[in-house]
């Protein structure tokens, strides 16, 4: 009998290109996103070196990080992004690259067009100059963020020199209550691990509560893995994930398929298999988690006071979160409940598909926006955008008195015009609360959208527990 | 070797020794968006990032030098050694990070621990990340406290010194350390395996 192996175990080992001693592997990439913004000195390198782009079929490039969302995509922020824009589009022409610029049909945020074109799947090796690449693992994909130098190398030649990582589980088991989702199992497992926590490791999530999910939400939860340091997350993929691919653009078709899914249901983990750390998370005693600091570990639930430094014994720990209250202007050993808010984003690669856009309306229907706040609601990408728009959504939205944008990174990376004023508070469902990050000066309070939407109507941090029930 | 025979795509990342100054940050978990926010990476090239290091705690909203930031006292100026807090480059992989860091003249990072992508990405410029105890952090960090105090970085030994000739050693990866001493380009390393890539692609493989 064959050692019993892990998720990424069967992922890493069919993509080791050569194993030399002592020397990082050669890891055959199946499949390379590429953007505007992590792209253009890796295509620099390569004409310097005089080489082609090895598999141009297996890259693909969009439009994400730096585009507007205003309708009608009016005016790139400036000449910056422009040229880096037209770049873009230059290098991928040259290169025979599959393009989805500004404006087209398949056009979105990396994370998400990715997946929803099928071009995720089960057992691939996935990188993008993002570390948000996380979220393909989704599928029981090895998908992770690298920086530039290697875009060039996968470009080069379809591979990277990577050093095999550890691996991590974390058994998130039981039934999530109402009002308690995907995010806040990945907030509540952050909180708990630190943002530091899973350096140097491949986490898997496994148990009754992940497979319960649906592919947007396990997408929500492996979106996060690197707010923990990890290198990349998994999901073993099963019905769920073979019903989501079936019939995609870019998913095997016909025999193919068959074939596709006696593979993929080959991958999950093999029973006796073992991980370097596992962890377990109780799903059924999670509540709608919010953070309250300057990194995404600094979260809690959102009834709960915040932490006070004076308990806390380590000085440089201490000192850390005296910087974060001092930055966010937030009181130690009071809940946020009730903490005024200026601006809600719903959007990015974390919470901008079809089921986080329903969530929020289920919210907002019926409601109006605080008139002290302003709410962006951006869309992933433009099929989903579509999507909600058939279903009326977007009616929803306006008539709240949110904004309902084109597709794209938006506030979550504030390079795009979309951005908080300094000293401003924000509601977000995107991934990082960095100091500055949605804007010089802003603060964010990363949610759920569901935690997103009842801000906005209420125009103050609430528990979305109780519009729910009324 | 296959790196010498691409040794004209030697890059400027080569590292054997320093002796420096040091800049104390003794902040946690610094994240890439601090290093560089992400306004500045609007860019085409490499160059030019140092002055958007550390942009939103160097300058005053009106544009002037924050003067209680460490990189705009006059006695760090010069200094090539940062002297960080644990989890050091965290969050976006940007590389625009070690490239800002390099541009503005740093060549090593001390912390407890760095972010897997950021390590990574420093290591292919030159920039070397080192990992200490706890305890030797804290007495680095102590020491890093005199702007005129230096400290030595052997690579080859990974070992650092202080002025007191304590000397700690550093974990690094083996084959990081050959190409940072080398100077030996990472990409002309990998292009030497091109026929067991092409080898690897002809096999029947579902993905």
């Amino acid at each position: 009998m064959s050692t019993p192996k892990t998720l990424f175990e069967k992922v890493w080992e069919s993509h080791v290109v050569v194993q030399e001693p002592d020397r990082p592997a050669i890891l055959y990439i199946d499949l390379h996103l590429i953007h505007e913004v992590t792209s253009p000195q890796a295509f620099a390198g390569l004409k310097a070196r005089g080489l082609p782009v090895r598999r141009p079929e297996r890259t693909l490039a969009t439009m994400d990080h730096s585009t507007p969302t205003l309708p009608k995509h009016l005016a790139v922020v400036d000449d910056a992004a422009k040229s880096q824009l037209a770049k873009l589009s230059e290098n991928c022409k040259e290169a025979g690259i599959t393009l989805y610029p500004l404006g087209h049909a398949e056009n979105g945020i990396v994370h998400v067009i990715g997946p929803e074109l099928g071009h995720t799947q089960p057992g691939r090796t996935i990188v993008c100059g993002d570390s948000h690449t996380s979220t393909h693992g989704a599928f029981g994909a090895l998908a992770f963020g690298i920086g530039t130098s290697e875009v060039e190398h996968v470009l080069a030649t379809q591979c990277l020199l990577q050093r095999k990582p550890k691996t991590f589980a974390v058994h998130v088991d039981g039934a999530l209550r109402p009002g308690v989702t995907a995010k806040d199992i990945i907030l509540g497992l952050i909180a708990k691990i630190g943002t530091g926590g899973a350096t140097g490791h491949v986490l898997e999530y496994r148990g009754s509560a992940i497979e319960a999910l649906d592919m947007e939400g396990r997408m929500t939860v492996c979106n996060m893995s690197i707010e923990a340091g990890a290198r990349a997350g998994m999901i073993a993929p099963d019905q769920t994930t073979f019903d989501y691919l079936r019939g995609r653009p870019h998913a095997p078709q016909g025999a193919d398929w068959d074939s596709a899914v006696e593979y993929w249901r080959s991958l999950g983990t093999d029973d006796g298999a073992t991980y370097d750390r596992e962890i377990e998370l109780d799903a059924a005693s999670l509540e709608p988690m919010i953070t309250y600091g300057t990194n995404p570990g600094m979260g809690v639930p959102v009834s709960q006071p915040l932490p006070s430094p004076s308990a806390i014994a380590d000085s440089s720990e201490r000192a850390t979160l005296e910087k974060a209250l001092g930055y966010m202007g937030l009181e130690p050993g009071k809940p946020l409940l009730g903490k005024s808010i200026d601006v809600v984003f719903i959007g990015s690669c974390t919470n901008s598909r079809i089921s986080d856009l329903r969530a929020a309306a289920n919210v907002f229907r019926g409601r109006k926006v605080a008139s002290s706040v302003r709410t962006l609601v951006v869309p992933g990408s433009h099929r989903i955008k579509q999507q909600a728009e058939a279903e009326g959504l977007d009616q929803v939205f306006r008539e709240a008195g949110a904004e309902w944008r084109e597709p794209g990174c938006s506030m979550c990376i504030a390079m795009n015009g979309d951005q908080l004023s300094p000293g401003q508070y924000a509601v977000s469902t995107s991934n990082r609360n960095f100091e500055g990050r949605q804007g010089k000066g802003g603060r964010t309070f990363l949610a759920s959208p569901l935690s997103a939407a009842a801000a906005a109507v209420t125009g103050q941090v609430t528990d979305v527990r109780t519009l729910l029930e009324a | 070797m296959a790196e010498q025979s691409n040794a004209q795509f030697t890059s400027n990342a080569q590292f054997t020794t320093l002796t420096s100054r040091m800049i104390p940050l003794p902040v946690e978990n610094i994240d890439t968006d601090q290093i560089i926010p992400a306004r500045f990476l609007k860019v085409t090239d490499k160059k030019g990032l140092g002055e958007k290091l550390f942009f939103d705690w160097r300058y005053l909203p009106d544009g002037t030098d924050n003067p209680d930031f460490v990189l705009n006292r006059p006695e760090t100026a010069g200094a090539q050694v940062l002297v960080a807090g644990n989890n050091f480059g965290c969050g976006s992989s940007r590389e625009h990070a070690p490239w800002a860091l390099r541009d503005f003249g740093l060549r090593a990072v001390i912390s407890t621990e760095f972010a897997d992508i950021f390590q990574s990405n420093a290591l292919k410029n030159g920039l070397l990340p080192i990992v200490l105890t706890s305890e030797e952090h804290q007495q680095v960090l102590a020491l890093s406290a005199d702007p005129s105090a230096e400290i030595n970085i052997d690579l080859e030994a990974q070992k650092v010194t202080l002025p007191d000739q304590t000397s700690m050693s550093f974990p690094v990866d083996g084959f990081a350390k050959h190409c940072l001493l080398g100077g030996i380009d990472q990409l002309g390393y990998l292009l030497s395996f091109e026929q067991d890539i092409t080898r690897y692609e002809q096999q029947p493989r579902v993905s």
